[in-house]
């Protein structure tokens, strides 16, 4: 199978303090992939690596055969943990911006999340409620026809009816030909969507596989073994 | 449906689907949803739908027909020997608790007989 992505021997420091530490991952094509760790695990440097955002120290990251860069820009769709729109656009600002941004923008599909997820064009985003921005961030992420997916946090502070939505336009928008990676630490409500799961700790991944098969396994739900791990 | 249980979630679903066969809530030569609209409908990936569909067809359970979707079996013999089997391993279950307990068979006779009756009436 191919491989979307592929990293090797990723370590990035923050002067002294070491945020990832000798990471190798490989990322299937057709997967959804969740990483799982709490605050400070080193989730968001590994994804602001895989955006261009950050620099590594060492190693080397892939996205498609390519070392991150234009090209791998233009293939993935990231969805920041925090808000990246301006609170004076309307919903219709968003979207205009997000098509003039990125060729790979696909209208029909955007119109389709926002009429799924309620929202309506002439929304302010300043007057959104922290589910309907998670919503309409997570619309407009979904709307491009990217190769990865790079969801940060994506259910985070939602409520439960919002949290299901978001879900579902995940599970509807998984196709064999992209990829996605999804972190989170609501590993309860998440795990069911996704097929191998990698567990981050103090930057370095110390559990990794199949979700069914670490299921199997371990006689354990995913939620259960995070908690195995991460509670000392 | 809440996958509580610490099984593959693959495992969960072919167990809810072979209890709704046997209960005829699906009836042979029905059509299951779509891998999409099932996964969709359970909140899980729809590899993992693909999975549950794959092991049931091995199983003889359904049957998948090129681009018409996946369907319960229209063997009577086979719905028929599924039944059987999973009133066994509730039977069985249901015996080893008791045994836990410390009934010994004719009680066990004794109090299903008698909670039977009362069902009855």
């Amino acid at each position: 199978m191919k491989h979307m992505v592929e990293i090797r021997n990723l370590t990035k420091t923050y002067f002294t303090k070491r945020a990832l530490n000798n990471i190798n991952l490989n990322i299937e094509e057709g997967k959804v992939v969740g990483i799982l760790g709490p605050n400070g695990s080193g989730k968001t440097t590994l994804i602001k690596i895989l955006t261009g955002l950050l620099r590594q120290s060492k190693g080397e990251v892939l996205i498609d055969g390519h070392k991150v860069g234009t090209y791998t820009k233009s293939i993935v769709s990231y969805l920041p943990d925090r808000n990246f729109l301006y609170t004076w656009m309307t919903v219709k600002d968003a979207f205009m911006f997000y098509k003039d941004f990125y060729r790979d923008f696909d209208e029909g599909k955007f119109k389709e999340l926002l009429d799924f997820m309620q929202l309506e064009m002439d929304m302010k985003i300043r007057t959104l409620s922290k589910g309907m921005h998670e919503k309409l961030n997570l619309a407009l992420v979904l709307s491009r026809n990217a190769k990865l997916y790079v969801l940060d946090e994506p259910i985070a502070g939602v409520d439960p009816v919002a949290r299901d939505q978001i879900l579902d336009a995940i599970i509807n928008n998984y196709n064999e030909k992209s990829s996605m990676l999804i972190t989170t630490h609501l590993v309860r409500d998440m795990e069911n969507i996704f097929d191998d799961v990698v567990f981050l700790k103090n930057g370095e991944i110390v559990l990794e596989g199949n979700a069914e098969v670490l299921r199997e396994e371990k006689g354990k739900r995913i939620d259960e073994i995070y908690k195995e791990i991460f509670v000392v | 449906m809440d996958f509580n249980d610490n099984l593959p979630i693959y495992i969960q679903i072919m167990n809810l689907l072979k209890s709704q066969i046997a209960a005829g809530e699906i009836s042979g030569g029905d059509k299951l949803p779509s891998v999409r609209e099932f996964s969709k409908e359970l909140k899980v990936n729809p590899n993992t739908i693909q999975r549950a569909y794959q092991e049931l067809e091995r199983e003889e359970l359904v049957f998948t027909q090129r681009g018409m979707g996946t369907f319960v079996t229209e063997d009577v013999e086979m719905i028929k020997r599924l039944r059987k089997d999973m009133a066994t391993s509730i039977v069985k279950n249901f015996i080893e608790e008791m045994n836990k307990l410390g009934f010994k068979p004719k009680e066990i006779i004794e109090i299903i007989s008698e909670r039977i009756g009362e069902e009855i009436e």
